[in-house]
């Protein structure tokens, strides 16, 4: 099997370049068709002379990987399926929002973190997504010429494939690739400290931390990864962090009934993010299936969200989108390799 | 532009150079390792190591009780990993970069059933030493019978609430099949009691559906996972 040229860094397509004896420029060039064009192929990079383009030929493919199935709510969210290399499935939404078309990517083949609200766990730990897979989900869109903003919120902890999730964020955000402003990218973290601490150093892009209660207790219930790194550890980082004026850290928080939505839950929440300039977002939970979960009612979230704003946390509730389409995430990739 | 941290700066504050006292391979690329105790801790915490201040530390269970005078950590050795290769090779008198242990993965006086795969035994190894393991019964999954890790001592102490299930070999006293196989096999689960799961996501995810299904409160359901 050929390696791809889509998914490498700049550096990479250069020093491939030098390797086969091409000019150095050759990479550049490579970069601007392969995130920058509408072509899928080595033979259109036209400005590469022909035998470049046989030799690129030889020994690479152009990379891109269409999707196998598309699901389209109501609402206009589409959900795309893409097939991996390992003959697995990820999933990548669509949102569009007036003006907004937001891209919400997979960066690993199932997950390790096994929390329990999560579709994407119960299908264990796939595999990890090269940086191209993960750039394919954009690309290969058909309206990835409008997509305004990206999110990592898909299958997967991005932290935990660290090195592949950089270089996307790279190549989304070089003016060599994609030339995408980071300010338009959130990176989702369950709390990965390492991680996390390497993702603030190397990129500029948005930070949202997975928190959904702030009491520790009660976290290791819904979230394993609470025994590795504490959400006391993962607030004591940030907080070491100046976040500047343009850069966003944003919690995320699924409303569950009867489980986080209590007033002693804001009063804690108004406490451990003392000093932190942040918004919380709350997410109305997706059932799924054989989750001992609930959903909280409309008031009680209405109530929770304004009861923080009032203590002066910026919170907001996340539109629920593409609800008859399998919105939550893992719905679908877990039926389709069920289904095989 | 915001300031920028250096990475080393923030792993500084907390690791800290303790020197190996010993390193026993237990089982084919299985190794424990050992240094001098210098906090108290409770069993079922993790501590972090590294083999230098330039690259993120990993985490580990506690293996040892918390009464004894050494820390003991049990690993598997990763061929790609840049951390257990190197670990595997320490002799007693080297250094390597610890931190305190820390965590909340905890048993306490109440009945519970341990559920672990492979390394996954080391913390409740830990509350096994630290002697809190008179009502509960643990239950051991493996690939090969070699990966029994302790189980002479446990056997000996737990008798028939040490369960051993092995999926690609057999032996006696051992049931032929994986983790979730063997509960599967339990017509009633007790629902009164603590189930703590440590292993691979796979495992826990698997065992942690069954037991809800089987009526056990998620809440009484904790979970740590090796990734």
């Amino acid at each position: 099997m050929k390696d791809s040229l889509f998914g490498k860094t700049l550096n990479e397509l250069t020093a491939l370049a030098v390797e086969l004896g091409l000019p150095k420029f050759t990479g550049k060039q490579m970069a601007e068709w392969l995130y920058q064009k509408d072509v899928s192929s080595i033979d259109e990079m036209t400005n590469l002379s022909k035998k470049a383009r046989e030799i690129l030929s030889g020994k690479f493919e152009f990379g891109l990987v269409n999707s196998t199935k598309v699901q389209e709510s109501v609402d206009g969210t589409k959900k795309y399926l893409f097939p991996t290399v390992q003959g697995k499935f990820i999933e990548t939404a669509m949102i569009p929002d007036d003006d907004r078309k937001t891209v919400c990517v997979s960066s690993q083949v199932g997950c390790k973190m096994g929390c329990l609200f999560c579709m994407t766990g119960k299908q264990g730990f796939q595999g990890q997504l090269t940086a191209g897979e993960i750039v394919n989900q954009i690309r290969n869109i058909p309206e990835w010429h409008e997509v305004t903003n990206i999110v990592y919120m898909g299958m997967g902890e991005p932290f935990d494939n660290l090195e592949e999730v950089l270089k996307s964020l790279e190549i989304l955000t070089s003016e060599w690739g994609f030339a995408m402003s980071p300010r338009r990218i959130t990176v989702s973290t369950i709390g990965i400290v390492p991680g996390m601490v390497t993702f603030l150093n190397h990129s500029e892009a948005h930070l949202a931390v997975s928190m959904h209660t702030p009491f520790d207790a009660e976290r290791q219930t819904l979230m394993p990864v609470q025994v590795a790194y504490p959400l006391e550890e993962v607030i004591r980082e940030i907080k070491s962090w100046d976040f500047g004026r343009q850069r966003r850290i944003s919690f995320e928080y699924i409303v569950f009934k009867g489980l986080n939505d209590s007033p002693r839950h804001v009063q804690e929440l108004c406490k451990i993010l003392n000093g932190i300039k942040c918004r919380i977002n709350l997410i109305r939970f997706h059932p799924i299936p054989g989750t001992p979960l609930e959903r909280t009612d409309e008031n009680t979230l209405q109530k929770f969200k304004d009861q923080l704003n009032d203590k002066g946390i910026l919170t907001t509730i996340r539109s629920s989108r593409g609800q008859d389409i399998y919105a939550a995430c893992g719905l679908l990739s877990t039926k389709e390799m069920l289904g095989r | 532009m915001m300031p920028k941290t250096v990475e080393s700066q923030n792993l500084s504050v907390e690791l800290k150079e303790v020197v190996i006292t010993g390193n026993e391979e237990i089982s084919s690329g299985v190794h424990l390792i050992s240094w001098n105790r210098t906090h108290n801790f409770n069993p079922g915490q993790v501590v972090k190591i590294a083999s230098d201040l330039t690259m993120p530390p990993r985490i580990y269970s506690i293996c040892s009780g918390n009464d004894e005078p050494e820390i003991r950590v049990l690993f598997n050795v990763k061929e790609v990993g840049l951390l257990t290769p190197w670990l595997a090779g320490v002799i007693p008198g080297m250094k390597i970069w610890a931190t305190k242990p820390y965590g909340s993965f905890s048993d306490g006086k109440k009945p519970a059933w341990w559920i672990a795969t492979g390394t996954g035994i080391a913390p409740f190894f830990s509350m096994f030493r630290s002697g809190i393991s008179e009502n509960k019964t643990l239950i051991h999954g493996v690939r090969q019978l070699s990966q029994f890790y302790f189980e002479d001592e446990l056997e000996w102490a737990m008798g028939e609430r040490y369960i051993r299930c092995c999926s690609h070999e057999q032996s006696c006293n051992v049931f032929p099949g994986r983790i979730i196989s063997y509960l599967e096999e339990i017509k009633e689960l007790p629902t009164d009691i603590n189930y703590y799961l440590c292993g691979k996501a796979i495992m826990v995810v698997e065992v942690r559906d069954l037991l809800i299904s089987r009526g056990v409160r998620y809440e009484n359901i904790l979970a740590e996972i090796y990734f």
